[in-house]
């Protein structure tokens, strides 16, 4: 697939354009347009390190603070360390994403794959436009919907499970009334970031090649087996592609966590007990209007914490991509 | 930083306080200066329509429904007149203030030593004024089924929030409630999220009245880790209704149909009400050692004396006895008279839910505000 599009790119470079009226009107049109790309290019570039260094230099004061001073801070544990504020938070933020991605991504493929290669096209084309519909809904209806519909009516489930699975540590009891917890954000993010993995997802299985599909079902394969050797193989670095798109939501978000989740700043893995857990981008919007200019400068080092995880989760996900792109089938 | 934050914090300002405004200049029934109510005459020392100008105020967001009610009652009383209150929060008013930004600030705590020796280093000739305009009784909320008061000693009160006392039905509970059914349900205590004046006033509360259960530095930040908690009083307010057995503290506007706590006093349970609020900051005597246009309270939160609501957030509206420009301390003074006037404190009752000040503290309020001179 990257070869295809190599090719692609490299195309209008290789076109001639004899047909042009207007001479030497083509060539103008494709140096503007080529500096317009490059500047395009630069932009992002550019926009990235100036993100970067406005969060090095606003995080600065509270990265060369004493440990008195960050102390004097009320919300900063009483030892002054920095490290031991973002460390539980950054634990938070990354316990959340992967909770929705482990709820969501086995759904949005099941939908993707119901869409593309099982519903009727009718059916698919619905289908399709609704999970498109469901990706542009703003992030505080979910925060809202969540916090006030669906949490008091996972009260039941989650007492069910910590009643009868709470020997294992995720599921350690009571669990807390309201459900302001972990699993319930899980739930809420999961809900969040289905839509995106699921299109994403349904557009790379779609573009399974027709051949290998057919090939499949003449070696008599069934219409699973078909899907399991031909469709999954290919799709495989776009699902891992689209999955990253999720993490990257379900690691910013912030109004539904805000709304949900009862915080707290602890290691803890007890999914179903409240005030254990915060993640960074909701503890910034709770912290950040009562807070004095150090404690902005705190709090800005947590978003840089969490510029430096998603730079991370995205080079780990190209790393991945690039590693299985052999073996997909796709070129 | 300081002024993106400040540009970003009035965006919202305006966003918030304008339907609020509009809200209380259409209330026909509680606007202060309807026609056919009662004049602005008593209140405002200057005559109606003589003031222009604009005055700039920031702080407390307690404070931040209340002033939208005086900014719309006294604009309009005088239409040339813009009042605008920012609610970046206490430090940020205080400090605004003391730089000269701001003509008035909203703090819900009285100048530290350092602060007050800028301010009156910036009010100069004249002192710095600190008048507790805004008293508001916070309530304590719990949600269970069938019981809509119940009485509580501050040990009770002190012991439930530091996860101490952990059932309704506990002993200490069912003592100061004889013949109330007290279900076998576990308690869970809900408190602020974010940094709160409201949290601050509690555990003062809690350290003051009960020592020897709340071992714990009052603090804005609530002390201790895990358990329940929600950003803004709203959020408390929702989290304590979605739950079984829940326990909070928020604003007693914002108590609405929970069950509320009445609280020990002396030998007495005394339940939250504007009155009580109001009566507590009449029975404290004035903190020692400031300017004398100074009314800072030194709330007395162990007092005996009977019908005193001992949970009440003061917040305080900070200003300047003299100002460079005659045109700031004229809209200064006419704003703040009508602000303490009684049709000023029933237009922030009725807005904000807050306990409107005694005749004694108005009084000594009234005497500050004509002292201001340009």
């Amino acid at each position: 697939m990257s070869g295809q599009r190599l090719q692609a790119e490299a195309e209008p470079e290789l076109a001639p354009a004899p047909l042009s009226v207007r001479g030497g009107g083509h060539d103008r049109a494709g140096r503007v347009f080529r500096w317009l790309a490059t500047g395009s290019g630069v932009l992002i570039l550019a926009v990235l390190a100036a993100v970067a260094g406005f969060l090095l230099l606003e995080a600065w004061p509270a990265l060369s603070a004493s440990r008195e001073d960050l102390a004097a801070i009320s919300w900063i544990p009483d030892d002054g360390s920095l490290l031991g504020y973002v460390g539980p938070l950054v634990f938070g933020t990354v316990l959340a994403a992967i909770l929705a991605l482990l709820l969501a991504v086995p759904v949005a493929i099941g939908i993707a794959l119901f869409i593309s290669h099982y519903a009727p096209r009718r059916l698919a084309d619905v289908l399709g436009y609704l999970v498109d519909l469901l990706a542009a809904i703003p992030s505080v209806v979910y925060g809202l919907w969540g916090g006030l519909w669906l949490a008091p009516k996972l009260q039941g489930v989650w007492g069910w499970l910590s009643d009868n699975l709470g020997f294992i540590p995720l599921f350690e009891g009571p669990a807390a009334t309201p459900p302001r917890v972990m699993m319930t954000v899980g739930v809420v993010l999961a809900v969040m970031i289905l839509p995106i993995v699921t299109a994403v997802s349904r557009e790379v299985f779609l573009q399974t090649p027709r051949l290998h599909e057919e090939a499949a079902l003449a070696l008599g394969a069934t219409r699973w087996e078909m899907v399991r050797m031909a469709v999954l193989p290919f799709g495989r670095s776009g699902v891992i592609s689209a999955s990253m798109l999720g993490l990257g939501r379900a690691l910013g978000e912030t109004m539904a966590v805000l709304m949900i989740l009862s915080p707290g700043l602890t290691y803890s893995w007890a999914l179903l007990m409240a005030g254990r857990h915060q993640t960074i981008a909701a503890n910034i919007a709770l912290q950040f209007p009562e807070a004095n200019p150090l404690g902005v400068s705190a709090l800005i080092a947590t978003g840089l914490a969490l510029f430096v995880i998603t730079l991370l989760v995205n080079m780990a996900a190209r790393w991945v991509v690039s590693r299985r792109a052999a073996f997909s089938g796709a070129n | 930083m300081t002024r993106r934050r400040t540009a970003l914090a009035i965006a919202l300002a305006v966003a918030v306080s304008a339907p609020l405004a509009a809200c209380g200049s259409d209330d026909p029934i509680n606007h202060p200066w309807r026609p056919g109510g009662s004049t602005p005459g008593p209140a405002a020392p200057v005559a109606e329509g003589d003031l222009a100008g604009s005055l700039t105020a920031a702080g407390a967001s307690s404070q931040e429904s209340a002033m939208a009610a005086w900014a719309a009652g006294f604009q309009s009383a005088y239409p040339d007149v813009v009042v605008s209150y920012d609610p970046v929060g206490s430090g940020g008013g205080r400090t605004q203030f003391v730089e000269g930004g701001i003509q008035v600030a909203g703090s819900d705590a009285p100048l530290d030593d350092e602060e007050l020796a800028a301010a009156q280093d910036r009010c100069a000739p004249g002192d710095v004024a600190e008048l507790p305009l805004y008293v508001s009784p916070i309530a304590v909320v719990f949600n269970l089924d069938g019981i809509a008061s119940l009485n509580m000693s501050p040990a009770t009160v002190a012991g439930v929030f530091a996860r101490t006392i952990t059932r309704w039905n506990a002993a200490e509970i069912a003592a100061d409630n004889p013949g109330v059914a007290l279900p076998d349900l576990a308690i869970t205590p809900v408190t602020r999220s974010d940094e709160s004046g409201t949290t601050e006033n509690f555990t003062e509360y809690l350290a003051a009245a009960a020592p020897q259960a709340w071992p714990y530095e009052p603090s804005g930040n609530w002390p201790l880790d895990g358990g329940q908690s929600a950003q803004g009083t709203s959020g408390v307010v929702q989290t304590v209704t979605d739950g079984v057995g829940t326990i909070g503290y928020a604003d007693a506007s914002k108590a609405g149909s929970l069950g509320t706590v009445a609280l020990g006093v002396g030998d007495d349970f005394v339940p939250f009400s504007p009155e009580a609020a109001a009566a507590l900051v009449d029975a404290s005597p004035r903190a020692a050692g400031r300017p004398a246009a100074s009314l800072v309270v030194d709330l007395d939160r162990t007092s005996t004396a009977p019908g005193t609501y001992p949970l009440v957030l003061v917040s305080y509206t900070l200003a300047c006895t003299a100002y460079e420009d005659d045109a700031d301390a004229e809209l200064v003074a006419a704003f703040l008279a009508y602000v303490a006037s009684e049709e000023g404190q029933a237009a922030a009752a009725s807005a904000a839910g807050s306990a409107p000040v005694s005749p004694a503290l108005r009084e000594q309020v009234l005497a500050v505000v004509e002292g201001i001179a340009p």
